[in-house]
């Protein structure tokens, strides 16, 4: 119950454009799923109206069954919504470590204490670095984010994320611009996330999705197609014209 | 009650006559914040500039007021764009705080060049013997060349406005102000737009500033002491619009006026007060897009 | 290639014991008050305006706070500097010449003012948000222009008597008493912006200035945290203010005037921004070239100031700690 996210009849208009169409949604706690769909569907304008940035025309969210719809950004990141970014959002000029200690200090609720000096909050830091060395960054700890390979970004955005001890993580593209070589490195960051946390994966690299996903949504234009486990959506007629010509395997 | 009305009807033949200043100067200031998303605080200076250069060879070298008045809109206009291509060019795009910095920079330079050159005091301005005095029109007593600024203004703002519509420029400059990247997919030399749009803005300044030499005294520091007037203008208007500023400028150049009659112990206060209230209420202008 | 969780080459523990130890006081931070010490006893005939240079500081550091550290650009912060001043001026000339108190009057207006217009603006940013600076401080000026009859309008505000500090130390034509007041002043205003830059609020200034929108994403109060450094900067920009007020025993409206703002950005860029020293080297630089240049020639200098302002925009924007940096550290992270 605590971790179940759920949205109802979710709508976005952008002057006459429907960006969302009344979409209902629903994901349990520990769930692993993903949502699909072609360009411009609204995946991520739907990441967006579920995490605050952007006020839905009409409908409803709720979370752990409270009424979040109305809630800013940073008061449903403090009910365990977190979500990353499909272009990498970071602390650019600060250090991985320093990008990771803001998203704790901020979770522990001493990021308001203007007195005490930041280092000596040393438990901060240690989890940090630990995170850091979970996901393979410890090398890099105090590189400037700007200095690291695209990649790595990426992976830092992750922990960001991580440190922040979310209930649901909306994950916008993590693969996205990741080289070939290196996307393996995220899916298996992603298959290790704790199994109590809910997951949503957006994602078009297909591999990631059929490995990481137990349960899939098809978004177009909007609205939702189908959704369902991943070998009934793999083997659906309207998927497929859907992705005809674009790229992954169904 | 004539007197009140004849009050009113002055307060308001002034306050559009320096709303038309306001908003020639104004206008490229828009384009140029809309267009290529540069602060370019110092827009002014080359409202100031068209004054000094048209002042200066109207008293110092005798020319006629209209002869005068090109001259300096066309060397405003070539200095304008030498200074985009060395200058500000290198900073589209960038730091906000850069563009602020560098901008500044350059008004103080404006203001020291102008105090060498022409010493501190504000520059005389007579109107041509033909636009001197007053007329009668409908039973008020109306300046002449005040007349003549409003008619002028009028005209130029037609024109400006049908070219925005009717020309290829236009066109191109609507695209690119509405989706830049999508402007150059289609082909628009943008580099180009922005030189031709930069130095349109800034010859339609210098010609603001000549022509309302004696409404806006052309000093040394002119483009700091006018800067929040023009800023006001752009902001409330919306940024790439070319219409919005109008509207603005009429509100503040009749505003001002009428305020200053009536309450001058207020002076601008209000003007600013309004000017907050309608930012917070339309943080991109009234014509502007988010 | 498995990621296995990480065994770096080396133990990481003196990395993130200096990670952790960047707020200590480091032995160079002692070279400002000493050149500070030094000057009062090398250039005594110059004790006034070493005064104003170290007011000048406090004022400076107050936008690096906000704009260094926040991020926030202001072009406005000329208002809260002549709010301290005009508050300390007013009750100097109205009887009340106790220089402490009127300091922390001068502190407290600039607080309240900067906190309502802080919280009524800081929702917007960007242009609309610098367009909101400016018209605060011009609504302040225009107020203090028109009120004439208390405040001296374009004339200024006369009177002013100013009480001696501890009730022994005159304000002197010398200068003496001035220069220490004024560095006392600075010394704590300092320890104040350092320790707010080095704590855990300090450093997610720093995150609000480099990505807004993933401090939003992380769970940080991003409104609230902008009103509170905007606040405490007023209140810094006001002791500042109420500095200059008391040593100069006058206030003009100049201490409100666009120009003020801009000079005091020019400033701080000089010496860099963000790294908590450009103030100090900044308007050192910045008021003794002035005053060199106003003896040989006054008219020119907004000349040569806009002029290096652009050379320096163009080539050198990290101003004098920036080119320092550069030249010792190519690759390492900003603090």
């Amino acid at each position: 119950m605590t971790g179940t996210i759920e949205t109802i009849k979710l709508c976005k208009n952008f002057g006459g454009l429907v960006v969302a169409d009344a979409i209902d949604f629903r994901m349990e706690q520990g769930a692993r799923h993903a949502l699909i769909g072609p360009n411009g569907a609204g995946k991520t304008t739907f990441v967006n109206l579920v995490t605050g940035v952007v006020p839905p025309t009409s409908g409803g969210i709720v979370l752990g069954g409270e009424d979040i719809t109305t809630l800013s950004q940073s008061q449903r990141v403090k009910r365990g919504l977190v979500r990353t970014f499909q272009i990498n959002a970071l602390f650019r000029r600060l250090s991985v470590l320093e990008n990771v200690t803001l998203a704790i200090a901020e979770r522990e609720g001493i990021a308001g204490n203007f007195i005490r000096p930041a280092g000596r909050h040393r438990a901060v830091i240690e989890e940090a670095y630990q995170l850091l060395e979970q996901l393979g960054l410890a090398e890099e700890a105090l590189k400037s984010v700007t200095d690291l390979a695209y990649g790595r970004q990426r992976m830092t955005e992750i922990a960001v994320a991580l440190g922040l001890k979310p209930k649901i993580l909306l994950l916008d593209e993590p693969a996205a611009g990741v080289p070939t070589g290196d996307v393996h490195t995220i899916i298996e960051v992603i298959e290790r996330l704790p199994s109590d946390i809910a997951v949503l994966l957006i994602e078009h690299d297909m591999d990631l999705v059929f490995r990481v996903a137990r349960h899939i949504t098809v978004l177009v234009r909007g609205r939702v197609l189908i959704e369902g486990p991943p070998d009934r959506i793999a083997r659906d007629p309207k998927v497929r014209e859907v992705y005809l010509g674009d790229r992954g395997r169904l | 009650m004539n007197d009140i009305a004849s009050a009113a009807v002055n307060v308001a033949f002034h306050g559009l006559t320096l709303a038309m200043v306001l908003y020639l100067i104004s206008v490229g200031l828009s384009v140029t914040m809309g267009l290529m998303g540069f602060v370019n605080l110092a827009h002014g200076a080359f409202a100031m500039a068209g004054g000094y250069v048209m002042t200066t060879l109207m008293n110092r070298w005798g020319l006629d007021f209209p002869l005068a008045l090109f001259l300096a809109v066309a060397v405003v206009t070539a200095g304008s764009l030498v200074l985009e291509r060395l200058l500000y060019r290198r900073l589209y795009g960038g730091d906000e705080l850069d563009q602020v910095l560098l901008t500044m920079g350059l008004i103080f330079m404006s203001v020291g060049a102008a105090t060498y050159i022409w010493g501190p005091l504000a520059q005389p301005m007579q109107p041509p013997e033909l636009l001197r005095g007053q007329f009668n029109l409908l039973g008020h007593t109306l300046p002449a060349y005040r007349s003549f600024l409003i008619v002028c203004g009028a005209i130029i703002v037609t024109v400006l406005w049908l070219a925005l519509e009717r020309t290829r420029f236009g066109a191109q400059l609507r695209a690119a102000v509405d989706n830049l990247r999508m402007a150059e997919t289609i082909g628009i030399n943008t580099s180009r737009l922005f030189a031709t749009a930069f130095a349109f803005g800034s010859g339609l300044a210098a010609l603001g500033g000549g022509l309302g030499a004696d409404l806006l005294a052309i000093t040394p520091g002119y483009a700091l002491d006018n800067l929040v007037y023009f800023l006001i203008v752009v902001a409330v208007g919306g940024l790439g619009s070319i219409r919005g500023p109008f509207l603005a400028a009429l509100v503040v150049g009749i505003a001002d006026t009428a305020l200053k009659y009536y309450v001058p112990q207020f002076g601008a206060f209000f003007i600013y007060a309004l000017t907050m209230a309608i930012l917070l209420r339309y943080p991109h202008g009234i014509f502007g897009r988010t | 290639m498995m990621i296995s969780p990480d065994h770096p080459s080396a133990d990481p523990k003196p990395m993130l014991d200096s990670f952790a130890r960047r707020h200590r006081l480091d032995p160079r931070e002692a070279l400002p008050w000493l050149v500070a010490i030094a000057a009062y006893f090398a250039f005594p005939d110059y004790l006034a305006l070493q005064a104003q240079i170290l007011a000048t500081i406090v004022f400076a550091l107050s936008v690096d706070l906000l704009l260094g550290y926040a991020g926030i650009v202001t072009l406005g912060h000329a208002a809260f500097f002549g709010v301290g001043a005009y508050t300390a001026g007013l009750l100097a000339a109205n009887g009340w010449g106790e220089p402490l108190s009127g300091l922390l009057a001068g502190a407290l207006a600039a607080g309240v003012v900067g906190f309502v217009a802080g919280a009524i603006i800081l929702r917007t940013s960007g242009l609309t948000l610098l367009m909101q600076t400016l018209v605060v401080a011009a609504m302040l000026y225009e107020l203090a222009n028109k009120a004439g009859r208390i405040t001296g309008g374009a004339d200024g505000l006369q009177g002013m008597q100013v009480w001696p500090v501890f009730g022994t130390f005159r304000f002197d034509m010398f200068g003496k008493t001035a220069f220490l007041y004024c560095l006392a002043v600075l010394l704590i205003c300092w320890l104040v912006v350092r320790t707010v830059v080095h704590s855990a609020f300090g450093r997610s200034l720093t995150g609000i200035r480099e990505n807004v929108l993933r401090m939003h994403a992380i769970g940080a109060p991003v409104d609230r945290r902008k009103v509170l450094v905007y606040t405490l900067s007023a209140a810094l920009a006001g002791v500042a203010g109420a500095l200059i007020a008391q040593t100069t025993q006058f206030v003009g409206l100049g201490t409100l005037s666009l120009e003020r703002s801009g000079t005091i950005l020019i400033m701080l860029i000089i010496g860099g921004v963000g790294q908590l020293y450009g103030s100090f080297i900044g308007v050192p630089l910045y008021m003794i070239a002035q005053d060199r240049f106003a003896s040989v020639d006054p008219v020119y200098w907004y000349f040569w100031i806009g002029l290096f302002m652009v050379v320096l925009v163009l080539f050198a924007r990290g101003g004098v700690l920036g080119v320092v940096r550069r030249l010792r550290q190519p690759d390492g992270p900003q603090k």
